[in-house]
């Protein structure tokens, strides 16, 4: 491979949004009402969109003929390189709701910098996807102020999903080899300047939504290495099914 | 924005395209929604170039086949490439793209920043697609395709959709 750099960055960029998107997928039929499945499922819709983008592009960059779709459905568990994050559960709504604003607010901040990328084809995907980014994290933070200020029971089980998910969101700092290379090359993003402004605005939301940040200063890692919970292979499986029962079949 | 600039169009391949219309929004021609971007002919082949409206828009795919298809029947071949860059915009639907989408019974979107208040819920100014009453209220930021939202009217208590600003 010609750069392979450049298609390990965009390759963890994007799997965020596969796996995301998948799990939001599972709750389609089974949000707890109408407009709210309708949501969720469209938030779903931009995250693979988004996916396709990245993975059309870095197809192109494989000395092998690849497509979209086989890097999509035709990896192992090990080289999908998504921050556990957004691997976990559909435990109840408000681990849906911490998932999705803890990944909004760091996608968002994310997009807007790649903006500038000097990779053009980069540039061009997070000046589209921002725009959709910005009505997912307006629709998370909406509904974490909802239920941690809502009634005893939705704050208990809000604050219940925030302490859970918390301790995945120090990974999202985190650079690989990948990450440092795009950095001085101008492409990437160096996130880990963001994990100050990440808390604050983390914070900024929670506390007006009467919650608290876990206290808990273990974090947890190992996605970008490619090393998964134990959900990863329940999601894969279901992922992959058609591919791997019918192999190259086509849409 | 000037649109003019940006867009390429050969004239005479425009009485064409315009027969092709959005999937889901059939009162929308393709021309109207302002995604063909370019469109030339070269060397006996047809060049288009289309940017999707959402990155996940399953219309896009259907799009890209109905052009081909309005090309051969013809008689001619024609070629779609999807470019990303600069991003669609709501605010390229035409004046005639947006009375189409008013008329369907979809609210056409406002500018940016009135948009925001409107699905915030802070400002009353999306107007009734049955009754034309600005006393509607935002249900869900999310509707039935990625491009809409859905109100409700609380005079004439109709639900309608709300075509979402990019
Ligand atoms: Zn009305």
């Amino acid at each position: 491979m010609k750069n392979k750099n450049l298609y390990n960055y965009i390759l963890g960029i994007a799997d965020n949004s596969l796996i995301l998107g998948q799990r939001l997928g599972e709750l389609c039929g089974h949000g707890p009402n109408l407009e709210t499945d309708i949501a969720l499922t469209n938030i779903s819709l931009d995250l693979l969109g988004q996916t396709r983008n990245y993975y059309q592009y870095i197809a192109r960059l494989h000395d092998k003929e690849k497509t979209e779709d086989d890097i999509a459905f035709l990896r192992s568990e090990r080289e999908y390189i998504n921050v556990l994050l957004v691997e976990q559960p559909n435990t109840h709504f408000g681990f849906v709701m911490a998932r999705q604003f803890f990944y909004d607010v760091f996608h968002l901040m994310l997009m807007e910098k790649l903006q500038e990328s000097k990779d053009e084809t980069l540039s061009a995907i997070a000046k589209k996807a921002i725009k959709e980014v910005s009505y997912h994290f307006r629709f998370s933070s909406d509904w974490v102020k909802r239920l941690g200020d809502g009634t005893k029971e939705s704050h208990y089980k809000m604050q219940e999903a925030v302490d859970e998910l918390w301790r995945f969101t120090d990974e999202f700092f985190h650079l690989t080899e990948a990450d440092k290379a795009m950095i001085e090359a101008g492409i990437g993003v160096d996130v880990s300047n963001f994990k100050e402004a990440y808390y604050i605005k983390v914070s900024e939301i929670l506390t007006e939504a009467t919650l608290s940040i876990g206290a808990s200063k273990y974090f947890q890692k190992g996605g970008k290495q490619g090393i998964h919970s134990e959900h990863m292979g329940f999601i894969l499986t279901e992922l992959q099914y058609m591919q791997r029962t019918y192999p190259n079949m086509k849409w | 924005m000037t649109i003019a600039t940006e867009q390429n169009i050969d004239q005479k391949l425009i009485s064409i395209l315009d027969t092709v219309t959005d999937p889901e929004i059939p009162v929308l021609t393709i021309l109207d929604l302002g995604v063909v971007r370019e469109a030339y002919e070269e060397n006996g082949l047809i060049n288009i170039k289309i940017t999707p409206t959402y990155s996940g828009c399953p219309a896009m795919d259907m799009i890209c086949d109905d052009i081909i298809k309005a090309f051969e029947n013809k008689g001619k071949l024609a070629k779609v490439t999807l470019i990303l860059s600069p991003a669609w915009t709501t605010d390229w639907i035409t004046p005639k793209g947006r009375e189409a989408l008013e008329k369907y019974g979809i609210a056409p979107p406002l500018e940016a920043s009135a948009d925001k208040d409107a699905l915030l819920g802070d400002k009353k100014i999306v107007k009734c697609t049955q009754c034309g009453s600005i006393n509607t209220k935002v249900i869900s930021q999310f509707g039935s395709t990625p491009c809409k939202a859905l109100f409700q009217c609380r005079d004439c208590k109709e639900p309608f959709d709300y075509f979402k600003c990019l």
